[in-house]
């Protein structure tokens, strides 16, 4: 098996932009309060994106207008992950740079949208109507920014990663299982490089819409996800862009990369969410990966993906608190500083725990980057220090 | 250790052992085929909603077999588990509810639909003074819509299907656009080769011939118009075509490792070779005008099958019938075979099922092993017009027998997607 290791990082989240500035968030937990817009949306609170230049990754005006929100967030943290792995601007490296997304919806023109309900309202005629409003009020491009892989496409166009391209769909399983395949894909000598991850715009009605209508939003002022199920639990969307660019080791020395860690493993399974099932599967994976790296030293950092959504998070605190325990790591539910990114999280969650390991934070230990879906899906990964 | 029958590349054998398809043209392989080979066209005038004042009136709808209202989440799940339990049943593989490998499910856009949208605006009027998207999120609050998540989850249709199907692990769902049903194929492939699975269930399946879905694709100028018509709208390769079909479909395959099928007694259908892919990056809806990333991803499924472009017996067309495509899969073809790309039988299932989109790899995939299987060359209706352009040998209007070991079936999408694979017959 080849050694996987993360090579670059682009990370740009409510709080900050960049590896070196969420470096600092994972070193001080505690020492950061998160940034939340309670009112924008009220009663749902959102974490808002930090101010960002697009033009730096995204220079073509053109380019910009052809994309949403959500697109243009992922394709400027794909620039920095490339610019930080020093892939970026090298024809060569990235015409051999395969590209795996994780992605939801694209996003709805929800003022078309809106436009057409009302109109539909005021008639009886409704299926003619949606017929006669739409075709004038939707902008092709819009439809573009609705097709979950156009983020993956945007990327190609605006920085021609172009080896190969995969998006894969499915909320938080969407980031397990990109993290996961780009693992398996570097480990088994089938490609050796890759460019990984997401992004949520969290900014958007109709993406509140989606998960209120499964009740999983939380209400109101912020409160730490785990003290949410008390008050039935719920997530805080969190705009966030989080891609990797993961490398063999051999083709990383090859060419000289700066390394930050070692991606070691990731396990990943779907239980039928039975009560206890989350804690129970969580263990089973960690159980697996410790079995598949006998030598690893152990585990120094924990950093919990808990979304806040009840019963799935206090089922998922349960596992950390054991394993936190039996490790003598330190847990952190990154969720709490940078809201929770769907998608996008779990890469957003193993880049800060490369960044723990980073940091000597850790000692010689690894961090284990946990998910539990909010509906869907576990996840494990370990990442260490690289001997 | 192993005495696994290797491919060129020293990898495991990777075998199909189970088909399952439902398109326009029926339920199963064998309705499908025999439709196909005769050259009959699934499309039709639509009666599913009122259609005027759309441009394109006509698609490939598919009827839900238990007569469902229509919903595009709920019409694709029916018409996937239709696909992959014929699959399973064939392969004869895993016990009751329990498939003994992962899940890999290309799936529509999960979204909102317009009746369900309209409910929640009523029925929130009385409830709230808000408009729009706050009235709906004030209906959404009460929680009485929560059937409604199925349809804005993305992995909702892979969740369902695992629950009936016992798939083991985390299903994969993915979107490569109109390539997502050869990339199934491809992960599947993939993950058998590096020895994870020994088995692996890949489908894609798609329902969303709804207003929405007819009139983003009109915006895109991507649609045939010809209403008047409608079977003989899908004319890929002739010089008269003027735009693709939407339709509706499901296609599953059982892989398997295949040392795992031969040690179990399975029957081989046929064998994936190889499987290539090239990201383009010229434009999210046109390929570069040189082919290059066509051209690379068929050159990368011919070298990952470790086959030589003479080794290519017949090619499952992408064949949309809009001027573009067509005309890129003839350059960059071209590019790969020479001048022999002209006597190398083609066809295009869409002249027939018209394009199954997020579907139509899967769909074709099974045609191409059905192909294999039998012999016979299903053909590419509507080819009366040749476009003297693209010099192909098309199998024009009516089916053809030809000895078939190897197949290359394309897959082109939106956002610079490009899988190609290569299909074989068992080896001897």
């Amino acid at each position: 098996m080849n050694d996987v290791l993360i090579t670059g990082i682009g990370l740009v989240s409510s709080l900050a932009e960049g590896a070196a500035a969420h470096r600092s968030l994972v070193a001080e937990p505690g020492g950061v309060a998160p940034m939340v817009d309670a009112e924008r949306f009220a009663p749902y609170p959102i974490h808002p994106l930090v101010a960002i230049a697009l033009a730096r990754q995204i220079p073509k005006n053109s380019d910009q207008r052809q994309m949403e929100g959500w697109q243009r967030l992922g394709v400027y943290a794909a620039g920095l992950a490339l610019d930080d792995a020093g892939v970026k601007g090298d024809p060569s490296l990235l015409a051999a740079t395969h590209l795996i997304v994780a992605a939801g919806s694209g996003e709805r023109d929800t003022a078309v949208d809106c436009k057409v309900l009302e109109a539909m309202s005021q008639e009886t005629n409704t299926g003619l109507l949606a017929k006669e409003a739409l075709p004038s009020a939707l902008r092709p491009t819009l439809f573009l920014a609705q097709l979950s892989n156009l983020l993956a496409g945007n990327i190609s166009i605006v920085h021609h990663v172009t080896a190969s391209s995969r998006t894969f769909i499915g909320e938080e399983m969407a980031g397990f299982a990109a993290i996961e395949n780009a693992h398996r894909r570097i480990a088994s000598g089938q490609i050796d490089l890759c460019l990984v991850g997401g992004a949520l715009n969290a900014e958007r009605q109709d993406l509140l819409l989606g998960f209120e209508l499964g009740r999983n939003l939380w209400r109101g002022g912020f409160v730490a996800i785990a003290g949410r199920a008390a008050h039935g639990g719920g997530f805080i969307p969190g705009s966030m862009g989080a891609f990797l660019v993961l490398e063999s080791r051999q083709h990383a020395e090859a060419r000289g990369a700066r390394t930050y860690a070692r991606l070691s493993d990731v396990a990943t399974d779907r239980s039928r969410r039975a009560p206890g099932d989350v804690t129970r599967t969580l263990g089973g994976l960690y159980q697996r990966i410790r079995e598949r790296n006998s030598a690893s030293p152990g585990v120094a950092a924990i950093l919990s993906g808990a979304s806040g959504v009840s019963p799935v998070t206090e089922e998922e605190c349960r596992f950390i608190e054991a394993l936190a325990g039996e490790e003598h790591a330190v847990a952190m539910t990154y969720g709490d500083l940078i809201g929770h990114g769907v998608e996008a999280h779990f890469p957003a969650g193993v880049a800060l725990a490369a960044l723990a390991v980073g940091s000597g934070h850790s000692g010689s230990a690894g961090a284990l980057a946990t998910g539990a879906g909010h509906w869907r899906g576990e996840a494990v990964a370990l990442v260490e220090a690289i001997n | 250790m192993s005495r696994s029958l290797l491919d060129k590349n020293g990898r495991r054998v990777v075998a199909i052992t189970g088909l399952g398809v439902v398109t326009s043209l029926g339920v199963g392989a064998r309705d499908n085929w025999a439709a196909l080979t005769e050259g009959r066209s699934g499309v039709r005038t639509i009666e599913r909603f009122p259609t005027e004042g759309l441009k394109t009136r006509f698609a490939g709808t598919i009827a839900s077999p238990s007569g469902a209202p229509y919903s595009a989440a709920d019409l694709a799940t029916e018409i996937a588990a239709l696909s992959a339990k014929e699959a399973i049943s064939q392969a004869g593989i895993g016990g009751q509810g329990r498939f003994p490998g992962p899940l890999i499910v290309a799936t529509p856009p999960s979204e909102l639909e317009w009746p369900d949208l309209h409910r929640l605006y009523r029925d929130a009027r009385a409830q709230t003074a808000a408009t729009g998207y706050e009235r709906l999120l004030a209906a959404a609050r009460t929680g009485a819509y929560a059937d409604l998540a199925r349809h804005v989850r993305f992995a909702s249709i892979a969740d369902r299907l695992q629950g009936e199907l016992g798939t083991a692990g985390a299903p994969m769902s993915i979107c490569t656009a109109c390539a997502s049903g050869a990339t199934t194929i491809q992960l599947g492939a993939e993950a058998i080769r590096r020895g994870e699975t020994d088995a692996a269930l890949c489908l894609g399946t798609d329902a969303t011939v709804h207003p929405e879905g007819l009139v983003r694709f009109s915006l895109l100028s991507a649609l045939s118009t010809d209403n008047d018509r409608p079977e003989k709208a899908s004319r890929p390769f002739s010089l008269d075509r003027n735009g693709f079909v939407i339709a509706e479909g499901a296609g599953a395959v059982v892989l398997e490792a295949y040392d795992a099928a031969r040690a179990r007694g399975a029957e081989i259908l046929g064998i994936v070779r190889g499987c290539g892919e090239k990201a383009d990056d010229y434009h999210r809806t046109r390929s570069k005008p040189d082919g290059t990333a066509i051209i690379g991803a068929i050159r990368r499924a011919l070298e990952d099958a470790g086959v030589e472009p003479d080794g290519i017996d017949y090619v499952n067309a992408h064949g949309t019938s809009t001027p573009e495509n067509d005309r890129m899969e003839y350059v960059s073809m071209r590019a790969v075979f020479g001048e022999r790309i002209s006597n190398v039988p083609i066809s295009s299932n869409k002249s027939m099922v018209g394009h199954t989109l997020i579907a139509a790899g899967s769909v074709e995939a099974v045609f191409s092993l059905l192909t294999i299987r039998s012999g016979t060359l299903p053909p590419t209706i509507n080819y009366d017009l040749p476009d003297p352009e693209i010099p192909l040998d098309v199998v024009a209007n009516v089916k053809r027998d030809a000895r078939v070991g190897t197949v290359l079936s394309n897959s082109f999408g939106f956002g610079g997607q490009n899988v190609c694979l290569v299909l074989a017959a068992e080896p001897a």
